[in-house]
């Protein structure tokens, strides 16, 4: 334990890099991964800080394990989270679904790199956004979270543990290649000048604790391995006993609570920056690395004398129905810029509800969206729209 | 609901009901399958460890196996297919005070857990495995398994499995387990030693169970009763502690080797993770002192 968890002060360092400072920072004590490009760095890093700070790291014989034994980990009491690109990704949904389930907090942070398949390994991409909503099988809701720079590596894996600790859920770093690997000035602020979020824990004795017995907030306090409780968790639809019931009526009470714990406290989740959107005719939206060229793009087009604005999605699920509902009765149009063939522009246009024209600008994956492009959209948008 | 079934029970308490979710009994497990009783037989290990209870777990997977820890009333997780190990290894390493028991069938430990199981034992995670190998899916209604004999009857394989089983204690051993024993699910005392020997282990140990499945796999065997099935196991077996179990393959037209195979030292992933990080070892590979170049051996 020689190591600092914090390292206060102003780094040069890639997004990766910071991802691992920002977990150590949160309390991350526990990472089980597999290597994968882009996200190899998180590994590497995490398995030289970890032993520092008296964590453990572990490298697993595959995704499957990887995410199984994170999930065993945060049972185990501890701060817990891997990192993976989209083929491990697609293995880790198994246990994903599970960690749902059973309402696990852990942070998993994927690096995309464009799919399917093995696709372009060293290359960006943003197409595993629908995966990570809804990637396992069944109906559960998780929070997914996109960060646009080495700096927000570091602040949202902390933000990532926070929400998966407060509301006992898996949440997603939905990062990418360019962010992962870019290096930039990254802040890492005093130990005290950080919030820091752990876990709810029963207050009540054993013999009385329900496990899956929620708080009005819909989440249950959680025992860890070795308190006591000798709570039963299970993948198998449950009551708040924590036991096994295959009936209809437990199936809808589970899952229920599942959906509204992330629905019902959705504008407390949600977070964005916005940017010029009062009286703006057209709005682009975006998210990760196509964020920073879209906010470009925007400033461009204001130059130009266009009204546009622009919204910087920071999570991306929950979606902000919200937001966007109101916003399109106010504008002609939103663009959504994403690497891949057309994604959350699907929540665009669903939460559009026809009031505004939607439009993508995107491409298969590879680069990163040029500022250009989305100029020319947004010009061409607001030609449609008139 | 549970109290009513609290009245209904008997006013003898059962020896067992210390350790037993009572509210859930019934259990699901079919009439002369062997899982009660290898369960009987973990909890009777688990009080004669005299491990404080607080600090014991149980992990499984999926199948009827996995149903064992629904029933215990310890801190209990009930995971995926096949990943109970991996779940159970994060859950030992965030927590090393901990004792932590996986309790699977062979389907679920060795076709979908295979590649986790041998990673487990290579890398001596601290957990006590016990296998009721009941040579099927049960669950599913009786498939093929990799613990199916070859030529025996599933619902997969009607005319016969074509397929070669593995042995398990002889793939533990390999991997490196500290710990390998078997025995039948009548020999209730020595495997109840052996479990209990193999939770106060510090490493990777594994007790394999061979166990009745008269429903499935008795039934399309030509053994359709419970109790012949499990005197079938029992009169076949051949106690033979000690030998290396690659010699113990289960050959069930002669005869089944059951016994404890291995019981030895080796430090654990976690006694190793520590000594590594304190940096105390030398760089790999010791260049200093030389050693003599060995003689070139030519092959053919």
């Amino acid at each position: 334990m020689s190591g600092q968890a914090v390292l206060t002060g102003i780094h040069f360092i890639n997004g990766d890099e910071a991802c691992c400072e920002g977990a150590l920072a949160a309390g991350c004590r526990f990472f089980a991964g597999y290597p994968i490009t882009p996200a190899t760095e998180i590994a590497e890093g995490m398995s030289r800080r970890l032993p520092e700070v008296g964590g453990i790291y572990i490298q697993m014989e595959d995704e499957l394990a990887a995410m199984a034994a994170v999930l065993g980990g945060s049972w185990g009491g501890a701060k817990a989270m891997t990192s993976t690109s989209g083929p491990g990704f697609s293995l880790m949904m198994e246990n994903i679904g599970l960690g749902a389930c059973t309402e696990t907090p852990c942070v998993v942070c994927n690096v995309q790199r464009a799919g399917p398949s093995t696709g372009l390994p060293t290359l960006v991409g943003q197409a595993d956004m629908m995966q990570a909503r809804w990637g396992s099988h069944g109906d559960y809701e998780i929070i997914a979270i996109s960060p646009s720079s080495p700096q927000e590596m570091f602040d949202f894996t902390i933000k990532a543990f926070n929400l998966a600790e407060q509301y006992r859920v898996p949440v997603m770093i939905m990062a990418d290649e360019v962010v992962g690997h870019m290096t930039e000035r990254v802040l890492i602020p005093p130990a005290k000048g950080i919030k820091i979020v752990n876990r709810k824990k029963p207050s009540i004795s054993p013999k009385k604790y329900m496990p899956y017995k929620p708080d009005s907030d819909y989440v249950t306090p959680m025992a860890n391995f070795g308190d006591g409780y000798h709570m039963h968790v299970t993948g198998l639809t449950h009551d708040e006993r924590g036991y096994p019931v295959m009936d209809s009526a437990t199936q809808e009470q589970m899952i229920s609570r599942l959906v509204k714990k992330i629905r019902n406290n959705a504008e407390k989740i949600i977070d964005y920056d916005a940017y010029h959107i009062e009286n703006a005719d057209v709005v682009v939206v975006a998210y990760g690395i196509s964020a920073r060229s879209a906010k470009r793009a925007v400033m461009d087009a204001r130059e130009n004398g266009i009204k546009a604005g622009f919204i910087k999605l920071n999570t991306v699920w929950p979606f902000p129905e919200k937001l966007f509902n109101e916003l399109a009765g106010n504008v002609k149009a939103m663009i959504m810029a994403e690497i891949n063939m057309g994604q959350m522009v699907l929540e665009l246009e669903r939460c559009a509800a026809g009031q505004c024209l939607v439009r993508l600008v995107s491409h298969a994956g590879g680069a990163i969206i040029k500022p250009r492009s989305i100029l020319e959209a947004i010009q061409a948008t607001l030609k449609e729209s008139s | 609901m549970s109290a009513q079934r609290r009245k209904k029970k008997t006013s003898q308490p059962h020896p067992q009901d210390e350790l037993l979710r009572t509210d859930r009994l019934p259990h699901i497990w079919c009439p002369g399958c062997g899982i009660g009783t290898a369960f009987s037989c973990v909890i009777t290990a688990i009080k004669k460890s005299e491990i404080p209870l607080d600090d014991i777990a149980m992990v499984s997977g999926i199948g009827c196996t996995g149903r064992m820890a629904g029933y215990i009333k310890l801190d209990s997780f009930h995971t995926t297919h096949g990943r109970a190990i991996p779940f159970a290894t994060g859950l030992k390493l965030a927590h090393p005070e901990g004792s932590v028991i996986v309790t699977s069938g062979d389907g679920d430990l060795l076709a979908i857990g295979g590649n986790h199981f041998i990673h487990a034992a290579r890398r001596n995670i601290d957990l006590t495995v016990i296998c009721v190998n009941n040579f099927n899916y049960g669950m599913t209604g009786g498939q093929q398994a990799p613990s199916t004999p070859f030529g025996a009857k599933t619902t997969t394989s009607p005319i016969g499995s074509p397929e070669q089983p593995f042995n398990f204690c002889a793939l533990a051993a390999a991997c490196g387990a500290v710990y390998v024993a078997r025995w039948t699910a009548l020999h209730i005392r020595r495997l109840t030693v052996s479990i209990t020997e193999a939770m106060k282990k510090p490493g990777f140990s594994f007790v394999e169970i061979l166990s009745p499945c008269p429903t499935s796999f008795g039934r399309r065997n030509r053994i359709r009763n419970p109790l012949e099935l499990v005197q079938f196991y029992h009169e076949r077996s051949v106690i033979r502690n000690n030998i290396d179990p690659q010699e113990a393959a289960l050959d069930f037209n002669n005869n089944l080797v059951v016994g404890k195979f291995v019981d030895t030292e080796r430090p654990t992933f976690l006694d190793s993770y520590r000594l590594i990080n304190r940096r105390e070892l030398g760089d790999w590979p010791a260049l200093e002192p030389k050693v003599p170049i060995p003689d070139k051996q030519v092959s053919g």
